[in-house]
């Protein structure tokens, strides 16, 4: 308080850096392309005109894990899918989080069967599930909201 | 004018190769054929009764029936005379082969390849057999009837003890 | 951790020319993540320079398992995984598999039911060909088709939610005609719907068909001749772009089509701009059907009357013992189908779709199989690419329109 009545009308603004990071992550928060059945039209259809994610942040959806950070698994994952989905995780650098997108992401949905891997938090770690099959476009944009809550509150425990 | 080109057809695959009307399809009239002289009654159908095009190449599995355990379906169309009609072939349990129609109708080759991986089915002559829709080292053949669905027990309130559903690499906040 | 898996080389060697296994070709993964790709397809290329010389597809990474999962459900349960296979055509999988069951049945569909089914598969053709149109342009970098092919889906969506409740998986159309009646805005939507869409065609064509940019990625590409495109069981606008005018409408109509008055287009070269042309017309011929069947739709029953197949309305339940116990049964055992196999094929946006179920006489299919447009197309697409380059092959695979959960089920 002190300081901030003595450097305010230079322009000063004292903030916790947590909140600055996280503030910054939030904000500009890049989804990688990993449409994989019918959610990713429905994730199609968030990014188009009608529904716009890119007043979130979502400006563009980048082809290459290594430059994006946030995975949104839309569709169902497959045993044969598994390795790769996996491996395009790892190649995702810190910070990153998933999002599982639909009910076969979250709990493979309608099927219950031998080819499908029973829920993507068997191969990756999730931060947040979004029910639906497929979820409109406006439940995908309220659980990109609640994952920006949970990133607002994180704290900043390793220096990465 | 469809209809007798059909019925010309179906009388003549009798006469020739003696076929029998299979009971089972309703719609398209269906020839019950053996296992050896398939691609000899396929030539006929494409040469000479301008059936060009194989619309539909699959199989049944009827286990626990020993024999026949598999039906093998093929079904052709006629562009020229708009009409339709199924070929079906009945397979024993133990090592079912055919012979393969990639040489008659090219787009027989991946059909064959899923029977292979579904079924087991082994086809002769065909240039590429390996697993087409599972992983290259999935063991087994899922459409036969004893392969297991594998149906993951969802856990209610009854059986709650005795099943965890909790994914060991999934984040838990902690309440 | 699942180790990674990979196709290995000597399961390949038959498949690619010995120049590879010199080294003097490259192969080339295009993985299953990729943003042309359209879904989960992995493609093997051996490339000379930048040129194709041989592509394996590996397909199998959407593979779900439907036809064993369908075994073990009810036949009316069953339905809601008939969606799930080709997500952009949903209404013309449900029509399939209830006009299969109707004629192993052999129910009766009331006219009403009839038209209003025709009229939501045609919606579903043009918005299968918007969402065609849109990542094609995307993938050959005409960004802003993509946002303006989104923009006119979104009204049939909202066609769509309106009748059944759901945006995308409406399992609307059942055994016997439609799960519930339309609603009145339903053809208010419609009518306005068609007159706003024939000006967004053409502000398409003004953005695609004669740029010179788009003409010069599409001429010549990709050509499949008339006599391959029937040998290898093509179908749909791929075949009609070769010049076969073979539509399963016009041939052997389902559904009441034969009232309807509409042409089908065809093409001359078989080539990438031969078949986006066929959509096109397509797209404005769906508008004529969806006009005369909207002008001529008959007042009656929405579902059939047979009540060991459909439901009796609630209302009955208070009076009529034997609506109870049907509707009993119907709730806990499901209908039964007496014992037969029966193969089904339908006019689909991508080709003939063919359902053959076959039933023992049970309560649960005994077997259904799907003959998808996906799974035959992509069989020739190998054929299509030879001595084309990797940008072309971008746009081969976009013209062929193939949705992978369609082809791998």
């Amino acid at each position: 308080m002190g300081i901030e009545q003595k450097a305010g009308n230079l322009g000063i603004v004292t903030v916790g850096l947590e909140q600055v990071v996280n503030w910054a992550r939030v904000n500009a928060m890049w989804p990688m392309l990993f449409g994989l059945a019918c959610c990713a039209i429905e994730m199609m259809s968030a990014q188009a005109s009608h529904n716009d994610m890119s007043r979130f942040g979502m400006e563009l959806m980048r082809a290459s894990p290594r430059q994006s950070d946030l995975m949104i698994v839309a569709g169902r994952v497959t045993r044969k899918m598994a390795p790769v989905l996996r491996r395009l995780y790892d190649q995702l650098p810190d910070p990153k989080w998933v999002i599982s997108m639909g009910d076969c992401a979250s709990c493979s949905g309608v099927f219950n069967n031998y080819a499908l891997v029973q829920g993507v938090d068997e191969v990756v770690p999730v931060d947040v599930y979004v029910a639906g099959c497929p979820p409109r476009p406006e439940a995908l944009i309220h659980g990109i909201l609640t994952l920006y809550d949970k990133v607002r509150h994180e704290k900043l425990n390793t220096w990465t | 004018m469809a209809e007798e080109h059909l019925k010309l057809t179906l009388k003549a695959l009798k006469d020739r190769f003696g076929l029998q009307e299979s009971l089972l399809m309703k719609y398209p009239p269906a020839l019950e054929a053996e296992p050896e002289k398939i691609v000899e009654i396929c030539q006929v159908l494409r040469d000479e009764y301008e059936f060009d095009f194989l619309c539909e190449l699959t199989a049944v599995d009827y286990w626990p029936e020993a024999e026949p355990r598999f039906n093998v379906i093929y079904g052709f169309y006629s562009h020229a005379n708009n009409v339709r009609m199924m070929l079906r072939v009945s397979l024993n349990g133990d090592h079912p082969t055919l012979h393969t129609l990639e040489g008659v109708y090219r787009g027989a080759n991946w059909h064959e390849r899923e029977l292979w991986d579904m079924f087991g089915i082994n086809f002769e002559g065909h240039s590429d057999l390996r697993r087409i829709l599972m992983s290259q080292d999935w063991e087994g053949h899922p459409l036969r009837k004893d392969y297991p669905l594998g149906y993951e027990e969802p856990q209610f309130s009854f059986n709650y003890d005795e099943i965890d559903q909790r994914k060991h690499h999934a984040r838990y906040e902690e309440a | 951790m699942p180790e990674p898996l990979e196709v290995s080389y000597q399961e390949l060697k038959h498949l690619v020319s010995e120049r590879a296994l010199q080294g003097d070709t490259v192969l080339l993964n295009m993985g299953p993540q990729h943003p042309s790709t359209h879904g989960v397809l992995r493609l093997l290329l051996e490339l000379d320079g930048e040129v194709i010389i041989n592509c394996v597809p590996d397909i199998g990474f959407l593979h779900t398992g439907i036809e064993k999962n369908m075994e073990s459900k009810r036949w009316e349960m069953a339905e809601v995984m008939t969606d799930r296979t080709d997500y952009l055509n949903t209404t013309g999988n449900n029509l399939a598999y209830c006009l299969a069951l109707e004629r192993l049945i052999e129910l009766d569909v009331p006219p009403r039911a009839q038209a209003v089914r025709v009229i939501l598969v045609e919606l579903e053709r043009i918005s299968n060909h918007l969402v065609w149109l849109g990542t094609h342009a995307l993938d050959l970098a005409a960004m802003s088709m993509f946002l303006y092919c989104f923009r006119e889906r979104e009204s049939i969506l909202d066609i769509k939610e309106m009748c059944s409740g759901q945006r995308m998986m409406t399992t609307y159309f059942r055994p016997g005609g439609l799960w519930r009646d339309i609603p009145s805005e339903f053809e208010i939507a419609v009518r306005r719907f068609i007159r706003m869409f024939p000006s967004r065609i053409k502000q398409y064509d003004a953005l695609l068909e004669k740029n010179p940019l788009f003409m010069d990625r599409t001429q010549n590409i990709g050509k499949l001749s008339k006599e391959d495109a029937i040998n290898l069981s093509v179908t749909g606008p791929v075949l009609r772009g070769s010049g076969v005018a073979y539509d399963l409408r016009k041939a052997q109509p389902y559904s009441g089509y034969e009232q309807y008055d509409f042409d089908i287009p065809t093409g001359t070269h078989g080539d990438v701009y031969d078949r986006y042309l066929v959509r096109m017309e397509e797209m404005r011929q769906s508008l004529r059907i969806i006009q005369q069947a909207l002008d001529k739709l008959p007042y009656g029953p929405f579902r059939s009357n047979n009540r060991k197949y459909v439901p009796p309305p609630r209302a009955e339940l208070g009076t009529s013992m034997e609506a109870v116990i049907h509707h009993f049964k119907l709730w806990t055992e499901g209908f039964i189908i007496p014992k037969g196999a029966v193969y089904q094929p339908v006019e689909s946006p991508k080709g003939e779709l063919g359902y053959y179920v076959e039933s023992s006489g049970g309560n649960k299919p005994y077997r259904i199989h799907m003959r998808t447009p996906s799974f035959v197309h992509l069989q020739a697409l190998p054929f299509m690419c030879k001595g084309h380059l990797v940008a072309d092959l971008v746009g081969i695979i976009g013209s062929v329109d193939i949705v992978l959960g369609d082809c791998d089920r």
